[in-house]
C-alpha cells in the first residue's frame, strides 16, 4: 500500500464516514484514493476554511473525530481559523495536510508552508511525516490525542511523496506508546472527599459548568447531582444543553452578557463548584473582583487549568462524569432553602425579556423565541459570532446537550454555516438551523452552493440588522456612538459622521440575501414585519433541504444586561437607559 | 517575586521538540534565560533545561503548560531543591598588559579555571561551577577588561535515582 491508501484505510479503521475538504497539487495521491472508496463520504466544500469548520460543526454535534483534507501552502493556510477555532472550544479534528515532498522542504518550493510551525500555537499536537514507515503510527497518535483527555485539533503535514512510497508491511497499530501523554481521568479520592464535605458544609453553593460537562457527556451525573442537591447553577456559553433550560434551579448564562441572576449569585456565592470550565474572562471580568466570597472548587481534566485565572481551593483532576458519579453518592440530600428563595427572586426580578408589541421593526430575539415553538425539539442550533449568538444563548430553549454549537473561545464570526453543514451531515434526521447575523453569514457564505449542492438541509437564518451589531454595541456602550465602519449599509455618499439609522439612509442592503440563496437554487425567504415572522420560520423549516430565512430585523438593539469589559459584576448594565 | 527558576524538561527526542518548548514559552509571554537541549544515556529521551525569571505563579503555570506537551515526559523545577548538581560552562577572552597579567593569571589558579590561550594583549580561559561561582570570576576579572565570553546555561542532575 502507498501512503494515501494507508491514510485512508487509517480513516475506515478509525469509523470516520465523512471527509471534508479541498484538493490540491500535493493531495492527489489522496484523492485519487478517495475516488476509489465508496466507504467515505467526501465533501468538497468551497474554502478550506469552510472543510475546517465543516469537520468541527461534525465533531461538536457527534462527539466523533472530525477530518478534513486539504492541499499544502494556500490550503493550509486557509485551514489556520478553523484550527483555532477548535482549539479555543476543546474540539476533536484531524486537519491533514499535503506538503511539498520531503527533499523540496526548506527550499520555498511551490506552495510550501511551514505547517507544523504554523499550527504549533494553536493545535494540541501536529506532526510532518518524514517517511511513510512513521505514517500508520503518526495516524494511530493523531487520532488518540485528539479524542481523549481534553480534545483538540491535531494536524498531520503529509509530503507528497510520502502519499506515494509504498509501505510493504502496513499494518494498523493497536496501541499507542506516549509516555509523555496520559490524560488523568480519575479524580483523587482525597480530594472528592474534600468537595463532597464542602458541598454538605456550603450555605451558599452554586454550580459553574461548562464545555467539559458536553465533551464528558455528563449530563446525566449532572443532573443526578442537581436533583439530589437543588444547587443553583450557572451554565457557560459552551455548556449550554448540558441541562435543560427550564431546570428550577438554573439561573441562566453567566459573564458579560450572562443573566442578572447568574452573575450575582456567582458574587454571593459561598462555594463555587466549577465543572469543566476554563475560568474565562467574559465570566471573571476582573479577576480580582470574582467570586470573593467563595471557596473555589475546580473539576476539570486539564491540570493546567487548575489556578490558571482564579486559585482553585479543591482542585479535582479528571474526566467530569467519573468524578460526579462519586460525588453524587458522598454528598447528603440538600433541600431548597433560603439561598434558594434568594436565587430564584433574582431570576424572577430579573427576567430576560423583550418587548415586541411595542415595536413595529422586527425584534432579533422574538425571532429566536419563535424558534422554540416552531422548530422540531430534535433541533441543533449553530450560530456565528455577535449579539444573535448572545440571543440565541439567551431565548432559545435549550434541551439538550450537543444540540447548540458555537464559537465561543476564538469567537470566529464565519463559523456558522459550515459548522452547520457539518452537523447536518453527522445528525440527519435532525433539523439543522444556523442563526447567523448579516455580517458574519458573509463570511463563509460561499458554503450556500456546498449545502445546494449535495442537498444538505441546513436552514440559514440571517438577523439582517445591517451592522457589526456587537462592535457598533460597544461603540454605542463605550464609544460614545462613534460608528466607525460597522454599518454595512453604508455607502460612498453617506456623511463621514453618522449618528446610527436615519431618514437619509440607503435603501438597499447589499448584497441581496434571497437573489445570493435563488443563486445557489436554494429557497430564499425574506421577514421584514413582526407579523411575517411566523410564516417566514414555518415555510423555511417545513420544506426538505436548505433555506436561507432573513429577517430584517430592528438596527439597534442591544444585548443586556451586559457588564462593561474588564468591570467588576457590580458595574453590570441591566439595560439600555430610558 | 521574580526569581530564577531552573527547570529540566524531559522530552521524547522528536523533530521540533526545541522550538515547541521555546514556542510555547514565547507564545505565553515568558523569558527565556537560557536553554540547553542536552542527549541522555538513552537516545529517545533529551533533557531541556530551561533558566527562567518568572514569579512562582507564573512558573506553576509554565511548568503545567510544559507538561502538556505531548512530548514532555516530566518537568521538575528545581529551584528550591537542594538535591540536585547544577553546573555551567564558560569561556572568557580578557585583556591583559605586562602589569595585570599577573593579577589576572593568579585568579584563574584561585577559581581553578583553565588557560586556553595567552597572546600578549589577551588571555582565553575557561571555567566549568556552580553559577554563582561563574558570576564570581566575571566580575572579580571585570576591572582588566573583559572582550568576550560565553556561558553555556546551567546543566543539572539530580543527586539520586
Ligand atoms: C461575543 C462573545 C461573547 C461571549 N460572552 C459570554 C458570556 O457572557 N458568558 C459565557 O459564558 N461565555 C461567553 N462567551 C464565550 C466565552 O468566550 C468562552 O468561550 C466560554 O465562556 C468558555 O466556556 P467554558 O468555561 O465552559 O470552557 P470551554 O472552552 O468549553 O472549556 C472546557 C473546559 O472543560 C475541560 N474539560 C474538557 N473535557 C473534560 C472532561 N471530560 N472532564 C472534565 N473537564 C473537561 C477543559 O479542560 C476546559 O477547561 C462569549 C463569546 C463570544 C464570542
Ligand atoms: C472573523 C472575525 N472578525 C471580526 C470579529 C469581531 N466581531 C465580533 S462580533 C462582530 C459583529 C458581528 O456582526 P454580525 O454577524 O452582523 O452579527 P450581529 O452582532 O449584528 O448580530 C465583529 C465584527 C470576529 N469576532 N470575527
Amino acid at each position: 500500500m502507498n501512503g494515501a491508501e494507508i491514510l485512508i484505510d487509517v480513516l475506515i479503521n478509525e469509523g470516520v464516514d465523512t471527509v471534508f475538504g479541498y484538493p490540491g497539487g500535493s493531495v492527489i495521491p489522496i484523492f485519487d484514493v478517495l475516488y476509489r472508496t465508496d466507504t467515505i463520504r467526501f465533501i468538497l466544500t468551497r474554502h478550506e476554511q469552510g472543510a475546517t469548520h465543516a469537520a468541527d460543526g461534525y465533531a461538536r454535534a457527534t462527539g466523533k473525530v472530525g477530518v478534513c483534507i486539504v492541499t499544502s501552502g494556500p490550503g493550509a493556510t486557509n485551514t489556520i481559523t478553523g484550527i483555532a477555532t477548535a482549539k479555543m472550544d476543546s474540539v476533536p479534528i484531524i486537519v491533514i495536510s499535503g506538503q511539498v515532498a520531503a527533499g523540496n522542504i526548506g527550499t520555498d518550493a511551490f506552495q510550501e508552508t511551514d505547517m507544523v510551525g504554523l499550527t504549533r500555537s494553536i493545535c494540541k499536537h501536529n506532526y510532518l511525516v518524514k517517511n511513510v514507515e512513521e505514517l500508520p503510527r503518526i495516524l494511530k497518535e493523531a487520532f488518540f490525542i485528539a479524542r481523549t483527555g481534553r480534545p483538540g485539533p491535531v494536524a498531520v503535514d503529509i509530503p507528497v511523496n510520502v502519499s506515494n512510497s509504498i509501505l510493504a508491511n502496513y499494518q494498523y497499530p493497536k496501541d499507542v506508546s506516549l509516555p509523555g501523554y496520559k490524560p488523568v481521568t480519575n479524580g483523587n479520592q482525597k480530594q472528592i472527599e474534600k468537595l463532597a464535605r464542602a458541598i454538605n458544609e456550603a450555605k451558599r453553593p452554586l454550580l459553574y459548568t461548562g464545555g467539559g460537562i458536553i465533551s464528558a457527556s455528563a449530563s446525566q451525573e449532572l443532573l443526578a447531582l442537581l436533583d439530589k442537591t437543588n444547587i443553583p447553577i450557572v451554565v457557560t456559553l459552551m455548556g449550554l444543553g448540558a441541562i435543560p433550560a427550564d431546570y428550577p434551579t438554573f439561573l441562566g448564562m453567566p459573564g458579560m452578557h450572562g443573566t442578572m441572576a447568574a452573575n450575582l449569585a456567582l458574587t454571593e456565592c459561598d462555594l463555587l463548584i466549577g465543572i469543566g470550565v476554563r475560568f474565562d474572562d467574559r465570566i471573571t471580568g476582573k479577576a480580582e473582583h470574582f467570586a470573593t466570597q467563595a471557596t473555589v472548587a475546580h473539576i476539570d481534566i486539564d491540570p493546567a487549568e487548575i489556578s490558571k485565572v482564579i486559585k482553585a481551593h479543591i482542585p479535582v483532576v479528571g474526566d467530569a462524569k467519573k468524578i460526579l458519579r462519586e460525588l453524587i453518592d458522598k454528598v447528603k440530600p440538600r433541600p431548597r432553602d433560603d439561598w434558594n428563595s434568594r436565587t430564584q427572586s433574582w431570576k424572577d426580578q430579573f427576567p430576560m425579556t423583550y418587548n415586541q408589541a411595542n415595536e413595529s421593526s422586527i425584534l432579533p430575539q422574538y425571532v429566536i423565541d419563535r424558534l422554540n415553538v416552531l422548530a422540531p425539539d430534535n433541533s441543533i442550533i449553530v450560530t456565528d459570532v455577535g449579539q444573535h449568538q448572545m440571543w440565541a444563548a439567551h431565548f432559545y430553549r435549550h434541551r439538550r446537550p450537543r444540540a447548540f454549537l458555537s464559537s465561543g473561545g476564538l469567537g470566529t464570526m464565519g463559523f456558522g454555516l459550515p459548522a452547520a453543514l457539518g452537523a447536518a451531515i453527522g445528525c440527519p434526521g435532525q433539523t439543522v438551523i444556523t442563526i447567523s447575523g448579516d455580517g458574519s453569514i458573509q463570511m463563509n457564505i460561499q458554503e450556500l452552493a456546498t449545502c445546494a449542492i449535495n442537498d444538505i438541509s441546513v436552514k440559514v437564518i440571517i438577523l439582517n440588522n445591517s451592522y457589526l451589531g456587537m462592535v457598533r454595541q460597544w461603540q454605542e456602550l463605550f464609544w460614545d456612538r462613534r460608528y466607525s465602519h460597522t454599518c454595512l449599509k453604508r455607502v460612498s455618499t453617506c456623511p463621514p459622521v453618522c449618528p446610527g439609522p436615519n431618514a437619509n439612509c440607503p435603501s438597499d442592503y447589499i448584497p441581496d440575501f434571497v437573489k445570493i440563496a435563488k443563486a445557489n437554487h436554494i429557497p430564499g425567504l425574506r421577514a421584514t414585519k413582526p407579523s411575517e415572522v411566523d410564516a417566514v420560520l414555518k415555510e423555511g423549516l417545513n420544506q426538505p433541504g436548505p433555506v436561507v430565512m432573513e429577517f430584517i430585523v430592528k438596527s439597534i438593539e442591544n444585548v443586556f444586561p451586559m457588564i462593561p469589559p474588564g468591570k467588576p459584576i457590580s458595574a453590570i448594565i441591566p439595560g439600555r437607559p430610558a | 517575586m521574580i526569581e530564577k527558576h531552573t527547570i529540566i524538561v524531559t522530552v521524547t527526542n522528536r523533530v521540533g521538540i526545541l522550538a515547541r518548548i521555546t514556542g510555547l514559552l514565547a507564545q505565553r509571554g515568558y523569558n527565556i534565560e537560557s536553554a540547553i537541549a542536552a542527549p541522555t544515556e538513552d537516545p529517545d529521551i533529551y533533557k531541556i533545561i530551561l533558566v527562567v525569571m518568572e514569579t512562582d505563579e507564573n512558573i506553576e503555570q509554565i511548568t503545567k503548560q510544559l507538561n502538556k506537551l505531548i512530548d514532555t515526559i516530566k518537568v521538575i523545577d528545581i529551584s528550591h531543591r537542594d538535591n540536585y548538581i547544577v553546573r555551567e560552562y564558560i569561556i572568557l577572552k580578557v585583556g591583559i598588559t605586562p602589569r595585570t597579567r599577573a593579577e589576572v593569571l593568579d585568579l584563574i589558579r584561585v577559581f581553578e579555571a583553565r588557560l586556553i590561550d595567552l597572546a600578549t594583549d589577551h588571555l582565553i580561559v575557561e571555567l566549568t561551577g556552580h553559577v554563582r561561582k561563574i558570576d564570581r570570576f566575571i566580575e572579580l576579572l571585570k576591572p582588566f577588561g573583559i572582550k568576550e565570553f560565553v556561558r553555556s546555561g546551567e546543566f543539572a542532575m539530580t543527586e539520586y535515582n
